[in-house]
């Protein structure tokens, strides 16, 4: 087990015919992830490293099947592409693209409402199952496989995550970064409950950040429903009020969104919190005893 | 990206949103021909920076003579003005704003902003204008009304009937109301506004309904598709190595400490100077030099964070995913070797392609301390700066 993607999980990569999707394309399908098809306008009939290339989404799912989308469209079309794939019924959407402006993710949000697709970003680095499929922008050589769930707002600091876990000997069932903008599809109380449900996942690492009140809403839930240990960390400590901290997401105004907020409402919920993110793995080791 | 008062104005004018008459001067021998337009006994002018809290800080001044009028103006240009969110040193204030006055007689706040939690626009209204809304937040948060406007239905007449009954007014003020609201409604979505803050919004004694002062925050991500907004820009409101972060495509912010970070992704450029904190010392900014960052990228990076004079070490952070360690490498080899001024750096590299980066930096024949960790990292910049500080 693990969520979401795993060996059955059907890929097409839309925009791949754009320079980082091919880099990230050949990748994904080193790593063993099934990728059955790619999207670009226009270039129909043409194949990316033997992968069909389709014009629409439709006609992609047609003609291979696919249940799972990941996109490296530009970010003035990310949404249309996030939208086509809703529409075409696939079940997850891995949006990797950065910077879509917050108003079409408006209409991407409502689009989504009323339909069974989940939506992972955007400006995310993607889900992996370790040796199983890898959806996105991840290093795969550092995973491992095993029974730790991560779920980060991050990118980079992900990786960070998932090395620390590597290196003390852990593995990950699966890690996904749900993205660091104001409005994105999957949250934490979304990928929490998965992990909860996850008979191969025994703790969740879960990596927040400053800004809006995610951290908050997801320690509620896990104070009420959570029955695996959570081990927690918080960037943006020492981040100055008012400023924009490169994540779109990352932005504190008045009180709240605070780190010192969503700290306390962690730790009330009983999730251990770590200081450094070296101090994760004994937080890890705690946690996982009592329980 | 912020605007100032008097862009706002005319946006929203544009709009069909009413404004006062008002005229921009730029310089002292402006100030005359401009004044002189002015049709009501009283005028306010206004100096016109992006940082709020201008009123309190001597900014927006009523004049009720021509003659007052030019003597404040003259003395406004030119001078800093420091309020509560300029800093100490405040920003000059560059350009100013003349406008016609009126007699209030009562003030209220409005404003509009994306509200994370229902992926909506979201109106902010209260009875209580013309002062700091989170202040009037924390003593009665229910004197504040918080609308959510659905994509599809918009504004309808209710909503305004809402608003018309929470700030008093009497309900023959509905139709000019509903002009506003609508107004800024329209111009929140078609320009991708993140925020538009009317504070106040006053009810004016002849009985019309003004938009005051007008703060306006568009989605810089959108800018794309608005070049009549990106020409409003104003460079000198922004910090100088900002703008030239930006304008290579780098995510900086300027802070106070003396260790500069080079960091790619924003998370981990937040925990990063976290780090540092924890080991002692204090970051000098934040830089995200992003996903697809070049060589070329990260040597311009090096360059502005080495402009800042209080930057004793540099701590270089990459967790590369989307980027090569190896082509951070080449950046660092290539900026390092140029550098203006020698300072410690220490690198901690990760990811993809780690073996060719690590190698390319051993065999640079440069004074570059590695680490293996970003808190290892943290305490090796830390403590070399301070070792520093102990020989000087």
């Amino acid at each position: 087990m693990s969520i979401w993607v795993n060996r059955e999980t059907r890929l097409v990569v839309q925009g791949i015919t754009g320079l980082a999707a091919r880099y990230h394309t050949e990748q994904m399908k080193a790593y063993g992830t099934n990728i059955v098809a790619g999207v670009t306008p226009g270039k129909g009939g043409t194949k990316v490293m033997a992968i069909p290339v389709y014009n629409t989404m439709r006609e992609a799912v047609r003609e291979t099947q696919a249940n799972t989308s990941v996109i490296y469209v530009p970010a003035p079309f990310a949404a249309d592409a996030i939208i086509e794939a809703i529409d075409a019924k696939i079940d997850l959407v891995v949006c990797i693209t950065e910077h879509i402006p917050v108003q079409d993710m408006v209409k991407v949000k409502y689009y989504l409402k009323d339909s069974s697709t989940r939506l992972i970003g955007p400006n995310c680095p993607g889900i992996i199952t370790p040796d199983q499929a890898k959806i996105g922008i991840m290093p795969g050589h550092i995973h491992k496989k095993g029974t730790i769930g991560i779920v980060s707002r991050s990118g980079t600091l992900t990786y960070e995550a998932v090395s620390v876990v590597s290196n003390a000997g852990l593995g990950q069932s699966t890690a996904v970064g749900i993205g660091g903008d104001p409005i994105n599809g999957t949250d934490f109380i979304d990928v929490l409950k998965a992990f909860n449900e996850d008979s191969e996942t025994e703790a969740v690492i879960m990596i927040g950040e400053i800004g809006g009140d995610a951290e908050e809403n997801a320690a509620t839930w896990i104070k009420a429903n959570m029955k695996k240990p959570v081990v927690g960390f918080i960037s943006g400590k020492t981040a100055p009020k008012g400023k924009r901290m490169g994540h779109a997401g990352a932005i504190i105004s008045g009180n709240s969104g605070t780190a010192d907020s969503k700290i306390t409402a962690m730790e009330s919920a009983g999730i251990a919190v770590a200081e450094r993110l070296s101090d994760i793995i004994p937080k890890l080791q705690v946690a996982l005893e009592k329980h | 990206m912020n605007i100032h008062e008097y862009q706002a104005k005319a946006i929203l004018k544009s709009y069909g949103v009413a404004v006062l008459e008002g005229y921009l001067v730029e310089a002292v021998n402006q100030l005359e021909t401009q004044a002189r337009k002015i049709q009501t006994d009283v005028a306010v002018v206004k100096a016109q920076i992006h940082a709020g809290g201008r009123g309190k800080a001597g900014g927006v001044k009523v004049v009720d003579s021509l003659n007052a009028c030019i003597e404040i103006g003259t003395e406004m240009l030119g001078k800093p003005l420091v309020t509560h969110q300029t800093g100490p040193n405040g920003q000059k204030i560059r350009k100013i704003y003349i406008e016609e006055g009126c007699e209030i007689e009562s003030e209220f706040y409005m404003s509009m902003v994306l509200d994370r939690t229902t992926s909506k626009v979201m109106i902010i209204a209260s009875k209580e204008g013309g002062m700091d809304i989170e202040e009037v937040a924390k003593r009665s948060s229910n004197s504040i009304l918080k609308i959510t406007i659905d994509p599809l239905i918009g504004i309808r007449a209710f909503h305004i009937r809402i608003l018309t009954e929470s700030f008093g007014l009497s309900t023959d003020l509905m139709p000019k109301l509903e002009k506003i609201v609508k107004g800024m409604y329209t111009c929140f979505v078609e320009k991708d506004l993140n925020l538009v803050e009317i504070n106040p919004f006053v009810l004016s004694k002849e009985g019309q309904l003004i938009v005051l002062d007008a703060k306006m925050n568009f989605d810089d991500n959108a800018l794309f598709r608005h070049a009549d907004i990106e020409r409003l820009r104003d460079f000198d409101e922004e910090d100088s190595k900002e703008i030239e972060a930006s304008s290579v495509g780098l995510s900086y912010v300027a802070l106070e400490g003396e260790i500069g970070c080079l960091v790619n992704g924003a998370g981990l450029a937040m925990a990063t100077m976290d780090a540092i904190h924890y080991a002692g010392g204090r970051p000098a900014n934040f830089l995200d030099v992003g996903g697809s960052a070049s060589a070329e990228m990260v040597s311009k990076a090096l360059d502005i964070i080495l402009s800042d004079e209080h930057v004793k070490g540099v701590f270089i952070n990459i967790f590369g995913g989307i980027m090569h360690c190896n082509t951070i490498a080449e950046g660092i080899i290539q900026a390092t070797k140029s550098l203006s001024r020698s300072v410690p750096i220490v690198v901690r590299l990760e990811g993809t392609n780690v073996a060719d980066g690590k190698r390319l930096l051993d065999h640079s024949g440069l004074d570059i301390i590695s680490a293996d960790t970003m808190d290892e990292g943290a305490e090796k910049i830390v403590s070399l700066i301070k070792g520093e500080e102990a020989i000087a």
